[in-house]
C-alpha cells in the first residue's frame, strides 16, 4: 500500500465532495456536544456541591429532632460548646402570619435562630448588615417572597402568635436554603426569645429543633461520631456532617443525572448513525472515482484508506464543533436549571469532558464509518467501463464482520461509559442490540410481506412505488433501522421525560380537600368549624392525631431486635425508630384500600388487644403481618395491639393518611392534636377563613394548596424545561439522521425520476411513485421504532428512574405523523431538482 | 413536416462564462422519415437532439412537433406529449434498474394508465427481439445487447410518432450492434415511425434516408443517406 498517495488522495477528493456531505455529519456534532455538555455539567454539579457542602449546611455538624432535643442530647452539646465548639440552636416551625396593613394571612414557616448561625458563607440582606442583628434586637426579616405574597414592605408590621414584630430587612440570600424551597416555601426568622413570647409552640406541634456546630477538624468531627453514636440513635436525633450533606444533595439531582446519561447515549449513538449514512453516500458518490483509480492501477487497500482518512477528517472536524457547542450549552444550563440545583453551580472547562467527547466522537464517526467504507474496495475497476456493472459474486468478507463487530464493541463500550453502572450499561447495550435486530428484521419481513400481498389492482404509481420497497437496491431494511432507530431513541426519552415530568405534577382534584387545618387542640375543632364557611362545614373532616412510639413487637424490644443483625425479621431504622402519628378511624380513608386481613367489623380474635391496621410499605419493613402484636408508647402509657388489616394507601392524594390506624375508642384520652381538611371553593372565601382563624386561634395553621401549587409549579416548570431542552438534543440528532439516510438514496432516485421524466411522465406523477415509497417506509419504519420505545421506557421508567410509566400517546402519535410527513417531505425534497429541472441530463449520462 | 425546427440557439454558462452550443439551426423532418445526424464530439449532435424532443429549452427559436410548438407548452404538457407520441432509446440503455424487463418495456404504458390492457403488446414485443425468456429478469442480469433490446422494445411499445435514439449503438460490439441495428429498422418499418438518430457512426448513418451533419453548432451539410 502507497500510505503517501493515499494520504495525498484523501486530501484532495475531500476538497471537493465532502462540503455535500458534511452537512449529515452535523450529527456527530450534537452528539459530541451533548456528551461534552452534560459531562462537564455533571462535574460542575459535583465539585460545586462538594465546594459548598459546609455553606450549604451552614456548619460542620448538625443535630436534628422533631421534638426538642432531649437533655442528654443537650448536656453533650453544652459540654462542647464549654469546650469551644460554637454553637447555633435553630427552631423551626409553621405559623399563620397576619400582616395588618394588607389584610392577608399565610401559613409561613417560622426561623428562630441563634446568633453565630450559619457558621460557613455569608448571609445577604437589605438593607445590609441586618443579620442577626434585627433578630436580637427583636424584629423580624422576611424571604422577599414573604413581602410579595402578603403585600408588605420593609417597615411595616406583622403579627405572629401573640407578637408584633416590625419588619427590619428582607434576607436575600441565605447560603443554607435552597433557591426553590424560599419559592415553595418562603420563610420569616425571629430570634429564639420572639419565638417562646409569640406561644406558637405547645404541645404536639410540628417543628423542627436543630443545633449546628462548627467543628471543622474532621478528625474531632469523627470522635464525636464514634462516642456519641448510641445516645444520638436511642433519642432519634439525625446527626448529619457536611461530607454527608454533600453526598445528600448530590443524589437529589441524581434522576437527572440518569436521565441526562441516557439523552448523551441517544444522541451519541444517532450520531453514529448520522455518520454511517454520510459516509454512504459519500463513498456512493465517489464510486465512479473509486472505479477510475482501480483502472488505473490503485490498490484496494490504499484506496480504503485514503476514504478512511477522510471520515476521520470529517469525524475530527464534525467532534471538534461539538465539543464548541457542548461548552456553550454548558453554560446554558445552570441558567436553565437556576433554581432548581442545590448549589449555586459555576461552568468551568473539563479537559477530561472535552478531550473524551473529541476521542469518542472521532472513534465513533470512524468505527460506525467502517462498514459503509469497506465498499470502497468493492467497487469493481469494470464499473469505470459501464456504471451498471455490479459484481454480482457476494464473498464472505472477514472485514465486514470485523467492522460490524467493531461498532458492536464501540456501542457497548458507550454504554457502559455513560451508564451510572456496569451492568446497567450493558443491559443498554443488550437491548439497543435486540431493538436493532428487530428493526432488520422487520424491513426484511417487510420486503416479504410486500412482495407477497402485492397491490397488483393499484394504480400505476402506487405499484411502482411499492414495488421499489422489494426490488433490488432497495432501501427498505437500511431505510427501516436508520428511521426506525432514530424514532426508537427520540421516542424513547420523550416517553421517558413525560414520565418523569407527570411524576412531578401534583394533582389537586376538583372536589378534593384544597385547604389543611393543623395543630387544632382537641377543645378548638367546634370552634374552628364554626368559622368555616357554612357551605364547607358538612364536608371538613377532623382526624385526631396521637404522637406514638413503637416499643417492642411480639414483646422483644426494638433494640434488641435491632441489635440481631443477622435475623431476617429485624425491622429497618426508618420504621422501627421514627415517631409515629396514629389516629383512629371507624371507616377506610378514600386513599386507602384493604390488601389483608379485616377491617374493623370483620371479627378476630385478638385475646382482648386493640386492633390497629398497618400500611402495606410500613409492616414490610417493620417485618409484620395480620395477626403479629405491636407495643406502642403512647404519651408514656405502653399500649399492646394486634396487627389486624395491611392497607394500600395512595399517598400521591392529598387526604390524611397513615402509617398506624387504631380502632376506634383505643386511643380516646391521649393527649391529641387535630387536623382537618375542608374544601372552600374561591380565593376570597379561602383569604377571609384564614384571617378570622388567625384572630381567633393563633396557634392553628392552614395550608392553602391551591396557593402551594401555583408555587411548586413554578419551579417545577423550569425543571421541566430543562429536562425538555435536553431532550431536544436527541429529536435534532434524529433529524439529521432522517436526512442522511434518506440522501443515501437520493441519487438513485434521482436518476429514476428523471428517466421517467423523459420517457413522458408527469411531475404529479412522479410525485406520487416518491411518495408512496417514502409514506410507506416513514410510517411502517417509525411506528416500529415507536412501539419499541414504549416498550422500552416500559422497563425502564419504573425500574430505572422509579416512576410511574405513563403511556403518552398523543406524543407518539405526534411523533408518528411528523416523522413519517418529515421523511416524505426531506425525500420529496431531495428529488427537487429532478421536478424543476429538464431531464436532457439523462441523455447526457451524468 | 412532423418536425420543424426554427432558429434554434442554445447557450450554456460555462464557468461563468457563455457557451454557444447551437446556434441558428432550421430543421424540417418529414413523416416516417429516418434522419441521421452525424457530427464529432461537442458539435452540439446529443443538444440538437434533447432540443427537439422537448427534454430542453432553446435559448431562442422553436420546435413543432407533430402540430404541437412544444416550447408553448408547459413542462408537465410536454411529458405528456412525449408519453403519447415520442420514443427514445439512448447510448447507456438507460433501464430502470428496480424493473424487471417486462415491467420496464410496459413503463411508457403505464404512464398513460395502459399498462394492463396492453400487457400482450409489451410481451410481444420483448418476444420480438429475442428475449422472451428473460422477461422476468432485472437490468442487472442482462448483458448490454439484451439491456438495449429491452430499451427497443420499450421505445416502441406505445406506438410512438417519432423516435429519437442517441448513439443507441455506442455500447456495444460488432455482432450486437448488428442485431440491434437491424431490430430497430425493422419496428421502425412495421410501426412508420419517424425516427431521429444521433451518431458518430458514419456506416450506421448511411443506412438513413437523410444524413444532417453539425459541425460547431451548425448544420454544415444536409444530404440524402444510403436508405433513401
Amino acid at each position: 500500500m502507497r500510505f503517501g498517495f493515499a494520504v495525498r488522495l484523501a486530501a484532495r477528493e475531500s476538497r471537493h465532495g465532502i462540503r455535500r456531505v458534511g452537512v449529515y455529519m452535523a450529527s456527530i456534532t450534537l452528539g459530541v456536544a451533548a456528551l461534552v455538555a452534560i459531562h462537564s455539567f455533571r462535574d460542575d454539579v459535583a465539585r460545586s456541591v462538594r465546594e459548598q457542602a459546609e455553606i450549604l449546611l451552614g456548619a460542620d455538624v448538625r443535630l436534628a429532632s422533631n421534638r426538642p432535643l432531649p437533655d442528654s442530647v443537650t448536656r453533650i452539646v453544652d459540654s462542647l460548646s464549654a469546650a469551644g465548639v460554637a454553637v447555633a440552636r435553630v427552631t423551626t416551625t409553621g405559623s399563620m402570619v397576619l400582616a395588618p396593613a394588607s389584610g392577608d394571612v399565610r401559613l409561613i414557616q417560622l426561623q428562630a435562630v441563634e446568633p453565630g448561625y450559619p457558621f460557613y458563607g455569608s448571609v445577604r440582606t437589605s438593607p445590609s448588615g441586618e443579620w442577626p442583628i434585627a433578630l436580637t434586637e427583636g424584629g423580624v426579616l422576611v424571604d422577599p417572597a414573604v413581602l410579595t405574597q402578603l403585600r408588605v414592605d420593609l417597615g411595616d408590621t406583622l403579627v405572629v402568635g401573640r407578637e408584633r414584630l416590625i419588619i427590619r430587612g428582607a434576607v436575600d440570600d441565605l447560603p443554607t436554603t435552597l433557591g426553590y424551597q424560599t419559592a415553595v416555601g418562603p420563610r420569616i426568622y425571629v430570634s429564639p426569645a420572639t419565638l417562646a413570647s409569640a406561644g406558637l409552640l405547645t404541645t404536639g406541634s410540628l417543628a423542627r429543633y436543630q443545633a449546628f456546630l462548627r467543628i471543622p477538624d474532621p478528625e474531632a468531627r469523627q470522635a464525636l461520631v464514634t462516642r456519641y453514636e448510641d445516645v444520638f440513635e436511642q433519642t432519634r436525633v439525625r446527626f448529619s456532617t457536611a461530607d454527608g450533606q454533600a453526598q445528600e444533595l448530590s443524589s437529589s439531582v441524581e434522576f437527572m443525572g440518569e436521565f441526562l446519561a441516557l439523552v448523551g447515549l441517544g444522541a451519541l449513538l444517532l450520531g453514529g448513525i448520522g455518520v454511517a449514512s454520510a459516509i454512504h453516500v459519500y463513498v456512493k458518490e465517489r464510486r465512479p472515482s473509486v472505479a477510475v483509480l482501480r483502472c488505473l492501477g490503485a490498490r484496494q487497500a490504499t484506496l480504503f484508506t485514503a476514504y478512511l482518512l477522510q471520515a476521520a477528517g470529517m469525524g475530527l472536524a464534525g467532534s471538534a464543533a461539538g465539543v464548541v457547542l457542548g461548552v456553550l450549552v454548558q453554560r446554558v444550563l445552570p441558567w436553565a436549571l437556576a433554581g432548581v440545583l442545590p448549589v449555586a453551580v459555576t461552568p468551568r472547562i473539563s479537559l477530561v469532558a472535552v478531550s473524551a467527547g473529541l476521542g469518542i466522537g472521532v472513534w465513533v464517526s470512524v468505527m460506525f464509518a467502517l462498514v459503509p467504507l469497506l465498499e470502497v474496495r468493492n467497487v469493481p475497476p469494470l464499473q469505470a467501463l459501464r456504471r451498471d456493472f455490479e459484481d454480482a459474486t457476494r464473498r464472505r468478507d472477514p472485514a465486514r464482520v470485523g467492522a460490524y463487530l467493531g461498532v458492536l464493541g464501540t456501542v457497548v463500550l458507550l454504554c457502559v461509559i455513560e451508564a451510572p453502572e456496569v451492568g446497567l450499561g450493558l443491559g443498554f447495550a443488550g437491548g439497543l442490540s435486540v431493538v436493532v435486530a428487530l428493526l432488520a428484521g422487520f424491513g426484511w419481513s417487510l420486503t416479504h410481506v410486500v412482495r407477497r400481498f402485492f397491490p397488483s389492482g393499484a394504480p400505476y404509481p402506487i405499484r411502482q412505488g411499492v414495488s421499489n420497497l422489494f426490488r433490488p437496491r432497495n432501501q427498505t431494511v437500511s431505510l427501516t433501522v436508520a428511521l426506525g432507530f432514530g424514532t426508537f431513541v427520540v421516542g424513547t426519552i420523550i416517553q421517558i421525560q413525560g414520565s418523569l415530568l407527570d411524576d412531578l405534577r401534583v394533582s389537586f382534584g376538583e372536589d378534593r380537600p384544597n385547604v389543611l387545618l393543623f395543630d387544632i387542640q382537641e377543645d378548638q375543632v367546634d370552634g374552628v368549624r364554626a368559622l368555616l364557611p357554612e357551605t364547607s362545614r358538612g364536608g371538613a373532616t377532623a382526624t385526631p392525631l396521637v404522637s406514638s412510639r413503637i416499643v417492642a413487637i411480639h414483646g422483644r424490644s426494638i433494640a434488641d431486635l435491632r441489635a440481631d443483625t443477622a435475623s431476617v425479621d429485624r425491622p429497618e431504622g426508618w420504621a422501627s425508630r421514627r415517631e409515629y402519628r396514629n389516629t383512629s378511624r371507624v371507616e377506610l380513608g378514600p386513599a386507602e384500600a384493604l390488601v389483608e386481613g379485616g377491617w374493623w367489623d370483620d371479627p378476630m380474635e385478638t385475646g382482648g388487644l386493640p386492633r390497629v391496621s398497618l400500611e402495606e410499605d410500613v409492616a414490610e419493613s417493620l417485618r409484620v403481618g395480620v395477626g403479629d402484636r405491636i407495643t406502642w408508647n403512647v404519651a408514656g402509657v405502653e399500649i399492646e395491639s394486634m396487627v389486624s388489616s395491611i392497607r394500600q394507601v395512595d399517598w400521591e392524594r392529598l387526604e390524611p393518611n397513615f402509617f398506624a390506624v387504631f380502632e376506634p375508642g383505643v386511643l380516646d384520652g391521649a393527649p391529641q392534636t387535630v387536623i382537618m381538611v375542608a374544601r372552600l371553593e374561591d380565593a376570597e372565601e379561602r383569604a377571609v377563613f384564614q384571617r378570622s382563624l388567625v384572630g381567633a386561634f393563633p396557634n392553628v395553621s392552614a395550608l392553602d394548596f391551591s396557593r402551594a401549587q401555583l408555587a411548586i409549579d413554578a419551579v417545577l416548570s423550569r425543571v421541566r424545561q430543562a429536562i425538555a431542552f435536553l431532550g431536544a438534543f436527541s429529536a435534532m440528532a434524529g433529524m439529521v439522521v432522517l436526512m442522511g439516510s434518506l440522501s443515501a438514496s437520493a441519487s438513485q432516485r434521482m436518476r429514476e425520476a428523471a428517466l421517467l421524466k423523459t420517457l413522458g411522465a408527469r411531475r404529479g406523477q412522479i410525485l406520487r411513485i416518491l411518495l408512496v415509497e417514502y409514506v410507506a417506509l416513514g410510517t411502517l419504519a417509525t411506528a416500529t421504532g415507536l412501539v419499541l420505545a414504549v416498550i422500552a421506557s416500559a422497563v425502564m421508567v419504573p425500574t430505572l428512574f422509579q416512576v410511574a410509566f405513563h403511556l403518552h400517546a398523543g406524543t407518539l402519535a405526534a411523533i408518528w405523523v411528523s416523522v413519517a410527513v418529515l421523511t416524505a417531505g426531506v425525500g420529496l425534497l431531495g428529488s427537487r431538482r429532478v421536478l424543476t429541472q429538464p431531464p436532457l441530463e439523462v441523455l447526457r449520462d451524468r | 413536416m412532423i418536425i420543424q425546427a426554427h432558429g434554434l440557439e442554445k447557450t450554456y454558462l460555462s464557468g461563468g462564462h457563455p457557451l454557444t452550443v447551437l446556434r441558428d439551426v432550421d430543421l424540417e423532418v418529414a413523416p416516417e422519415s429516418f434522419v441521421a445526424v452525424v457530427g464529432p464530439s461537442g458539435s452540439g449532435k446529443t443538444t440538437l437532439l434533447g432540443l427537439l424532443a422537448g427534454l430542453d429549452r432553446p435559448t431562442r427559436g422553436r420546435v413543432i412537433l407533430d402540430g404541437v410548438d412544444i416550447f408553448a407548452s408547459t413542462e408537465d404538457e410536454r411529458a405528456e406529449f412525449r408519453a403519447r407520441r415520442v420514443g427514445f432509446v439512448f447510448q447507456s440503455f438507460h433501464l430502470l434498474p428496480t424493473l424487471t424487463a417486462l415491467e420496464n418495456v410496459l413503463v411508457p404504458l403505464e404512464l398513460r394508465g395502459e399498462g394492463r390492457e396492453h400487457r400482450d403488446r409489451a410481451v410481444d414485443l420483448l418476444a420480438r427481439v429475442g428475449l422472451s425468456g428473460r422477461m422476468e429478469h432485472y437490468p442487472s442480469q442482462l448483458s448490454g445487447g439484451e439491456q438495449q433490446r429491452v430499451a427497443l422494445a420499450r421505445a416502441f411499445v406505445h406506438r410512438p410518432r417519432i423516435l429519437f435514439a442517441d448513439e443507441p449503438t455506442g455500447n456495444l460490439d460488432g455482432e450486437t450492434e448488428k442485431g440491434v441495428v437491424s431490430i430497430l429498422e425493422e419496428l421502425n418499418r412495421e410501426s412508420r415511425t419517424t425516427l431521429v438518430l444521433v451518431t458518430h457512426d458514419l456506416s450506421l448513418a448511411e443506412r438513413a434516408h437523410r444524413i444532417v451533419a453539425l459541425a460547431n453548432g451548425e448544420i454544415v451539410s444536409d444530404r440524402p443517406g444510403g436508405g433513401a
